[in-house]
């Protein structure tokens, strides 16, 4: 991380709300790189749906496990989820305004952006190795 | 309408907020940014949809054929149908929020042809790619 490790004490006070979580510039970088990079990958990723249509099961493991249809999926996993945690992230911080319930739902957020990310991604790459 | 602030006392928690949501006449641009946002959140929930096929189509057998059946019926495809468009929506909307980081098209007209071009342009691209699938068959 790019940040210098802080001190507890101004670090506990951000955790309770109390100041800026200095986040701000990178998430949002982060959210416009990855919807560029979404742009074609969303596209990529449709062609791949439309081309696994008439497949049986057979030809599906093998579409999904050849090198590039796998590559432009992992691809457009991992820069979706990312997109979709800091989505995510900006609904909770506008809608939820209790602390407990936001402090969780963050942390839910997280935890399900990561669970789905790998999740996809393994069972691709368990389909590109196998 | 008076959202209380986390730590707020007691007449802090009632004073009195303009309305917006109330009296505000939806216009075309406010209402497809929550849907935009709307959209985004749907796609964040159907990515378990995605989750579930790879899982299923590695996982092979069983849970496959069950995977493919749900997602072959009438709900499954009603969902898939859903979920296209909300991709497509999102995806233009996207776009044109990426126009708008340039700074150009937020004047009058544009910013209302914009908002049009993404609405029917969703509509098309959803339209057209399911064609697809089904002339393919």
């Amino acid at each position: 991380m790019a940040r210098r490790p802080a001190p507890v004490r101004p670090a506990m006070r951000r955790m309770r709300f109390l100041g800026s979580a200095n986040s701000g510039t990178a998430d949002a970088w982060n959210m416009r790189i990855t919807s560029v990079a979404l742009v074609p990958l969303s596209i990529a990723f449709v062609a791949i749906v439309l081309s696994l249509l008439d497949k049986d099961y057979a030809a599906v493991r093998a579409e999904l496990g050849h090198p590039l249809p796998a590559i432009l999926m992992f691809l457009f996993i991992l820069s979706g989820v990312f997109h979709m945690k800091l989505g995510m992230q900006s609904i909770i911080d506008d809608y939820v305004h209790a602390a407990q319930l936001r402090k969780w739902a963050l942390i839910a957020n997280l935890f399900f952006s990561v669970c789905v990310g790998l999740a996809c991604t393994c069972a691709v790459l368990k389909l590109s190795v196998t | 309408m008076a959202e209380p602030e986390f730590g707020a006392s007691g007449i802090e928690e009632r004073r009195p907020l303009s309305p917006h949501l109330q009296i505000y006449r939806p216009m075309l641009t406010m209402t497809m940014s929550i849907a935009h946002r709307i959209t985004g959140a749907a796609l964040y929930f159907g990515t378990v949809l995605l989750a579930w096929f790879l899982i299923a189509v590695s996982a092979g057998g069983g849970t496959y054929d069950a995977a493919a059946y749900c997602l072959n019926s009438i709900a499954g495809k009603l969902i898939l149908f859903g979920f296209t468009w909300a991709l497509f929506h999102h995806l233009l909307g996207g776009i044109r929020h990426a126009i708008w980081d340039a700074g150009h098209g937020l004047e009058y007209p544009q910013r209302e042809w914009l908002a049009r071009a993404t609405l029917f342009g969703a509509i098309v691209l959803t339209v057209t790619v399911w064609t697809i699938a089904y002339l393919g068959y």
